[in-house]
């Protein structure tokens, strides 16, 4: 860790002394969720009721010399929930700018597609732990070690990300959360740090119409693993190779925003979908639409499918006594957005809801800005299903109550 | 034919003694000099602009951003703000394509998740960043959306003034607008707004006139809503007209780094 700091420190003095335009900001916060089931995860070195506990003290650090840039956004945090100090990186990169193009190199947050929590083309890393502990939703996105060139033209633009380091989605763990696993995981073996294995992601974008359209290819490796059996009751997690092709639409429709987005997953370790240890490949798409009710009132709907290819194959390949998924699998979100006070009030709530897994996410959340540099929120996650081994049912028992203060500076 | 002579002499006689029906037709065009005037000058602007947001207990919010303007063919405009204090909203970027008799194109950027997203637009009366100004009084209101109606004429501040009363066609938070617009330079002088009962609850007034680069232009301004006692003062700095804002600047691309060289 001293190294980092040490690299850290000469990188910023040294930059600094050539940069203009300097500018340090930043926030103190405190983060606290707990579970209100009273249940406790069992055999936990931190078990208990908290979920996460966290300070942070967050540094931005941004400058500037004719074309080119830097930003450095780091967090000191405490976790008191392991008791561990740690520094998270959340960016750090340097820009290059010409008329035609910028090239970013560095840790950095990409957000792509037209969800609303919900990604298909986009499959940069995610931490799902933080969205469900109740962490500010900016940490629901983490920082991806990339190279970014990006093309602009009047007739199309466009994004070529190379990622060269495996980063998975980061899914709650058993040592926080209460899961369902129907065997116990005894490693992991993420994709080997070898350049065939690099991430490599394209999005051509324009305006069509007044549609913002982006069309999209990926080939990499599922941010969700899967699960190969090592013996009866053990087995370890596996990251197989992905292909996604897709598109994404988003623009003024009916007094609203309309946004459409669809994806192809080419599961390209099992194209006909015969190891149950891997995802069939799959069509995935969402349709949402959000509009303003009345003043400072926003509702936003969306439709979400999944359409598994080879569903035949997985029938019969599903080793017994796994839970079967359905050959569609759907989710339905709403959020609802009400602002008072001069905005400095927002109530909120965030749904999702499968009807085939019949189960559900319920995210209520007030925030309240005290003042200009201080504002704290607080808010329910609320889990269930009618099965506890689907995606949101099997957190049944980790329904939270979080709460969050920031001081920014 | 003598009745319609008659009636022809009455209708004439009626107009030339009645300032207010003289200026019937023009009503509608004088608020739309004013729109020009106010919101349309030259073919880009840019300004740092300083909001301060005042509550009926003596608390204090600022909100400080860069705000580009592009016009663009017929009434067609772009918007784009920039934010820089205070922290929750900074390197926030805010981007408006605006179209007469249409619903405006928004995007927001929003920089702690590198997102670029579409917002709803409908509803044009929703608070400005939790000002007492709407979107709308930021950058103009259809003229189409209220019929108008010459008042008449008084001089405020000095200045001889047109008062237009403006009536929207579709239910708006507002019945009914009182303007004073500058004969000389249009531009808006004090606006009331009347609620449904018929009361008046906010106040526009120009408290600061200047002219830059030719072009008379309200640098400072105030909303207050007399029934809240919440009051919104807002300071124009470093405006500059005609500086070749490029189409470009308005793209995804500066959505999510805005040229510096534009934004400081």
């Amino acid at each position: 860790m001293q190294y980092l700091f040490i690299i850290l420190i000469f990188t910023l003095t040294t930059v600094t002394a050539y940069a203009q335009d300097i500018t340090f900001h930043g926030f103190v916060q405190g983060n606290l969720s707990a579970r209100i089931t009273g249940e406790e995860t069992p055999d936990s070195s931190e078990g208990g009721d908290y979920l996460s506990g966290d300070q942070r003290l967050r540094g931005e650090i941004t400058g500037s010399a004719e074309s080119a840039a830097f930003t450095l956004r780091a967090d000191l945090v405490h976790d008191s929930v392991s008791d561990e100090d740690k520094i998270d990186i959340r960016e750090g990169y340097i820009d290059y700018r010409t008329d035609n193009y910028d090239l970013r190199a560095g840790r950095q947050i990409i957000t792509w597609g037209a969800g609303d929590l919900l990604f298909i083309n986009d499959t940069y890393p995610k931490n799902y732990s933080a969205l469900f502990s109740g962490q500010p939703l900016e940490y629901l996105k983490v920082g991806s070690d990339a190279i970014k060139l990006s093309i602009y033209s009047d007739k199309i633009s466009a994004d070529l990300v190379v990622i060269p380091f495996f980063e998975p989605y980061q899914l709650p763990d058993s040592k926080r959360f209460f899961l369902y696993s129907p065997m116990t995981i005894t490693g992991i073996n993420t994709p080997r740090e070898e350049i065939e294995n690099s991430e490599i992601a394209l999005r051509l974008y324009r305006q069509l119409g007044r549609f913002d359209t982006s069309i999209y290819l990926y080939r990499g490796f599922f941010k969700i693993p899967g699960m190969k059996p090592l013996s009866l009751t053990e087995a370890e997690l596996f990251y197989p190779q992905l292909a996604v092709y897709g598109f994404s639409m988003q623009g003024a429709f009916a007094q609203g925003v309309l946004s459409i987005e669809g994806g192809y997953y080419d599961s390209l370790d099992d194209r006909n979908g015969n190891d149950p240890t891997i995802s069939n490949s799959s069509a995935k798409y969402i349709l949402g639409y959000s509009k303003q009710f009345w003043t400072d009132f926003t509702a936003g709907v969306q439709y979400y499918g999944e359409y598994m290819q080879d569903y035949n194959n997985y029938e019969v390949s599903l080793p017994a006594g796994f839970p079967k998924s359905d050959k569609i699998h759907q989710l339905i979100t709403l959020r609802l957005t009400q602002m008072l006070k001069y905005n400095t009030l927002r109530l909120g709530l965030f749904t999702f809801y499968s009807p085939d897994e019949e189960d559900y996410f319920v995210i209520p959340e007030a925030r309240y800005n005290i003042t200009d540099s201080l504002w704290t929120s607080i808010g329910v996650n609320i889990f269930g299903g009618k099965d506890t081994r689907t995606f949101f049912g099997q957190l049944d028992k980790n329904d939270n109550l979080f709460a969050t203060l920031r001081y920014e500076f | 034919m003598k009745i319609y002579l008659k009636l022809l002499l009455l209708v004439f006689l009626t107009v030339a003694i009645n300032p207010t029906l003289l200026h019937a037709e023009d009503a509608a065009d004088i608020i739309k000099k004013s729109q020009d005037a106010f919101f349309a000058q030259g073919k880009d602007m840019k300004a740092r602009v300083k909001m301060t947001l005042l509550s009926k207990s003596g608390q204090q919010r600022l909100r400080e951003l860069t705000m580009l303007r592009k016009n663009g063919a017929g009434d067609e405009q772009k918007y784009f703000m920039y934010f820089h204090n205070p922290g929750d909203v900074r390197g926030t970027s805010f981007m408006v394509y605006k179209y007469p008799g249409k619903d405006d194109d928004r995007w927001i950027f929003i920089p702690a998740i590198n997102l670029v997203n579409r917002i709803a637009a409908k509803d044009s009366r929703s608070s400005f960043v939790g000002s007492d100004f709407t979107y709308e009084d930021v950058s103009g209101r259809d003229v189409e959306a209220d019929t108008h109606k010459y008042v008449k004429e008084e001089t405020i501040q000095g200045k001889p003034c047109h008062v237009i009363e403006s009536t929207p066609k579709s239910p708006t938070e507002y019945t009914k607008k009182l303007s004073w617009v500058d004969k000389t330079t249009y531009l808006p002088l004090k606006d009331e707004y009347y609620d449904v009962q018929g009361s008046l609850y906010k106040v526009f007034t120009a408290d600061k006139i200047d002219t830059i680069g030719g072009f008379p232009t309200i640098t400072k301004r105030s909303m207050a809503n007399i029934k809240s006692g919440h009051k919104t003062e807002v300071v124009f700095d470093n405006i500059a007209y005609n500086v070749g804002l490029g189409d470009d600047v308005f793209s995804e691309r500066y959505l999510r780094k805005p040229a510096e060289k534009w934004i400081k």
